[in-house]
């Protein structure tokens, strides 16, 4: 039967993916070209000590006791690159190269939050353009 | 076909030539500032609205569009704490609402209530029909009694609270979030859920997390049976930091603790990286 069993690889590294963007590991990901599943952990619970002053100021202008639904947004790599995934304009956000990356996943992940909800806020973002275009009009 | 007729909707789309638009994918390249300042934590496009200026909206003799206009309006008049009386179990309450907001229901609401909402508090003083909450993306929702069948479904991100017990496919296809239910929960809860996390302190039904792909359910009672591909896992302190944390905010935190909660995740059993290639095909042929 098809697709009885896992055949992917485990993460290792928090730069696993910006060394190796292919991230074959296991030999089923060398057979089939693919990387199987996601280059983040998906079920991470975040740290609260490693929260950001802007996340802190967010959460209160929103009224929420926590991150809320940011606790899903973590960085992700694509193609090597250290990126967001923006489900607002279904892509990928890559992090400027000049942004120094810290060397652990939870700070990481606060980073993402932190640019994502800067990128959404944006006038530059693509939401604004599309709701300009196809809004009804009155 | 008989029966319908055109009208003419004008769009700002067609000014600006984007209706010949193909949807293709194709990536996008934008360039956007990290360090530049930024105007507030609101959408561009969001209702300003003050928590400190309140509403109230009798519904008993408004239909559900009314409700749903006249709740706008307020919105749009800065009105950021707003109490729905009499809502009388009507369909699709509060849907849509896309800026922060405090909203108190003070009765019961009909099916797909709180559907679609990006960022507002919601409290339900009764009970909720079915799919309550559905593709919601951010904000919190807390429920005082029970709820009806796919409470939850498709829920993208956020807080959705459930203080009494709930029916059947809870959270179905959940991609995101934290579904909570203080009593029980039926059967095939958790059914295909993609992501998020799932926290059932009753008992629950039959086939419990079938089928899903990924994301974590902790149950505090015991489940009539366990799902398709859904195993026990090892519970972290991260996790039961977690649990603490958000147990106590709905005020949900059992007198005896958290001890007793079982961790289910995704075996990956059913992940489908064994298509055959085509020339594979030709063999089978």
């Amino acid at each position: 039967m098809a697709g009885t069993s896992y055949k992917g690889s485990d993460i290792k590294s928090v730069d696993q993916f910006i060394k190796d963007k292919a991230g074959l590991s296991s030999s089923r990901e060398k057979e089939i070209g693919q990387h199987i599943g996601y280059r983040y952990d998906v079920n991470l619970i975040p740290d609260y000590n490693r929260i950001t002053p802007f996340l802190k100021g967010y959460l209160e202008f929103m009224g929420w006791d926590d991150l809320n639904w940011l606790e899903d947004v973590h960085m992700g790599y694509e193609e090597g690159e250290p990126a967001i995934f923006d489900r607002n304009c279904n892509g990928w956000v890559r992090i400027p190269k000049n942004v120094k990356l810290p060397n652990n996943q939870q700070d990481r992940d606060m980073m993402a939050r932190e640019l994502l909800i800067k990128f959404q806020m944006s006038p530059k973002h693509p939401m604004v353009q599309l709701n300009k275009a196809y809004r009804k009009v009155g | 076909m008989a029966g319908l007729t055109t009208t003419k909707q004008a769009h700002v789309s067609h000014d600006l030539g984007m209706h010949t638009e193909a949807l293709r994918g194709k990536t996008q390249q934008r360039f956007f500032d990290v360090t530049q300042e930024v105007g507030g934590y609101g959408y561009p496009d969001a209702l300003d609205v003050d928590f400190n200026k309140r509403a109230e909206l009798d519904c008993e003799k408004l239909d559900t569009k009314q409700i749903n206009s006249q709740l706008r309006d307020l919105m749009k008049r800065g009105y950021g704490t707003i109490v729905l009386q009499n809502p009388g179990s009507k369909h699709s309450i509060a849907v849509g609402i896309l800026n922060r907001l405090n909203l108190y229901i003070e009765g019961s609401c009909g099916y797909f209530a709180l559907g679609l909402l990006d960022g507002p508090n919601v409290k339900v003083k009764g009970r909720v029909g079915w799919a309550c909450g559905e593709n919601m993306l951010s904000g919190t929702i807390l429920i005082e009694k029970n709820a009806g069948s796919q409470f939850g479904a498709a829920l993208r991100g956020g807080d959705i609270v459930c203080k009494g017990s709930v029916g059947a496919r809870t959270g179905i296809d959940q991609k995101g979030g934290n579904i909570i239910v203080g009593g029980d929960t039926g059967s095939f809860t958790g059914f295909m859920m993609q992501r998020g996390r799932m926290v059932i302190c009753g008992n629950a039904g039959k086939n419990l997390g079938d089928s899903m792909y990924d994301g974590t359910i902790y149950l505090g009672g015991e489940a009539r049976s366990l799902g398709v591909d859904a195993v026990p896992g090892e519970i972290t302190d991260l996790d039961r930091e977690w649990l603490t944390r958000k147990l106590k905010m709905y005020g949900l935190y059992p007198k005896k603790g958290i001890g007793h909660f079982k961790k289910i995740v995704a075996g990956k059993q059913l992940w489908n990286y064994d298509n055959l290639e085509p020339g594979e095909k030709k063999l089978v042929l």
